[in-house]
């Protein structure tokens, strides 16, 4: 037989887990939200691109050729 | 765990809301305030969602600092009536437990603002933190009746932190928002004094009303309102003031000057017999003048951003 007994201990540590929890949930979004905006504001982040250890044809600036 | 310990009458288990308490939610909402204003005072424009977190690691740091002080006066605030319901004397919290919450929040909220906005604002912030926790409730508070003066520039900070989010540097309109709260704090805080009847002494607080009297805390009043108009008015000349801040200053510095007067000229047998009207009057006013001196100050950026605002000729 499971013994259940709810005191109110138990209800006060429920809701400071769940608020915990809404917190630490809240400094993610808040987190994730400032990596987005700091991205964003970088503008065109293609001129941060480099090799990245692997040799990219890509990333060769084309030539113009002499006239 | 045996039931004794589950009904321990030194430290209950605490709620939520009694860590809430901790951190001074109706401080937070004056900070929160003031740093918006100098925030948005600033003339340069800041992305909105950097300006809610910068805001918001302002507003959580004064709510550390706020815990941070519950934890270190929880003997005084125990022997207060105003304060012996707060989460420590009542129990509620245990003094360690105060302790982490404000050094943890500190923590966050100076690293978070760091990386959203710039190394000068979370320095600022810091400093903002530790002046109120060890400056003015370490040492200050229980050694000088002059606590409220210097104290008062803990609050004084957010509005300037708010200017250097957006700006990076400091200037004479972030130091001449800083004096206006400076200045303004003394009288705010005597005219409450004068009508509290509050136990400071037996706490062993030395409040200017029991160590000078209450007479010279009248005349401190009337002095810290005459030092707080030309510094109100002289931002009204900076490049964040206007006709509109100009106007609405000349009038809350008259109004204001005319009731620290008024509590200047009273004595006690006239304030006991009217019930201190004259004196809850100052005070009440002088929350107004904070909250309209700030609020016009948004007001005229907003007019510049719309192309409305009005050049003044200097």
């Amino acid at each position: 037989m499971v013994i259940r007994v709810e005191h109110p201990l138990h209800e006060r540590r429920r809701g400071r887990n769940r608020g915990l929890g809404l917190i630490l949930v809240g400094f993610v979004a808040i987190v994730f939200g400032l990596t987005v905006v700091k991205v964003l504001q970088l503008g065109d982040v293609s001129h941060l691109q480099a090799f990245d250890h692997s040799f990219r044809p890509g990333l060769i600036p084309i030539e113009e050729p002499l006239e | 765990m045996s039931d004794t310990s589950l009904e321990s009458p030194l430290v209950q288990d605490a709620e939520l809301g009694d860590y809430f308490a901790l951190l001074k939610p109706r401080v937070m909402s004056l900070v929160v305030f003031t740093a918006l204003a100098g925030l948005v005072a600033a003339p340069v424009q800041v992305h909105p969602y950097i300006a809610f977190v910068a805001i918001l690691c302002i507003a959580v740091g004064a709510g550390a600092s706020g815990a941070l002080n519950m934890w270190w006066d929880a003997d005084i605030d125990a022997r207060m009536r105003r304060t012996a319901k707060r989460p420590i004397p009542a129990g509620k919290v245990a003094p360690s437990e105060a302790l982490g919450l404000g050094l943890t929040l500190s923590g966050f909220s100076i690293v978070l603002l760091w990386l959203a906005t710039n190394a000068m604002a979370a320095i600022l912030l810091a400093f903002t933190i530790f002046f109120y926790a060890v400056i003015y409730s370490m040492w200050l508070k229980r050694a000088t009746p002059q606590n409220i003066v210097i104290g008062g520039a803990a609050g004084a900070f957010p509005p300037v932190i708010g200017w250097v989010v957006a700006t990076g540097s400091l200037s004479i309109e972030a130091a001449l928002m800083f004096a206006l709260i400076f200045m303004w704090t003394p009288p705010h805080f005597w005219a409450l004094a004068l009508f509290v009847r509050s136990d400071y002494g037996d706490a062993g607080v030395p409040m200017l009303t029991e160590t000078h009297g209450r007479q010279a805390t009248r005349r401190h009043i009337l002095i810290y309102s005459l030092a707080l108009a030309p510094v109100a008015v002289g931002i009204g000349f900076t490049s964040i003031g206007g006709p509109v801040y100009l106007a609405a200053s000349l009038i809350l510095n008259a109004r204001f000057l005319w009731w620290a007067l008024a509590v200047w000229r009273r004595d006690e047998a006239q304030a006991e017999a009217d019930g201190y009207a004259t004196e809850k009057r100052l005070f009440r006013i002088s929350l107004s003048y904070l909250f309209f001196h700030f609020g016009a100050l948004m007001v005229e950026s907003l007019m510049r951003a719309r192309d409305l605002g009005v050049a003044l000729p200097w």
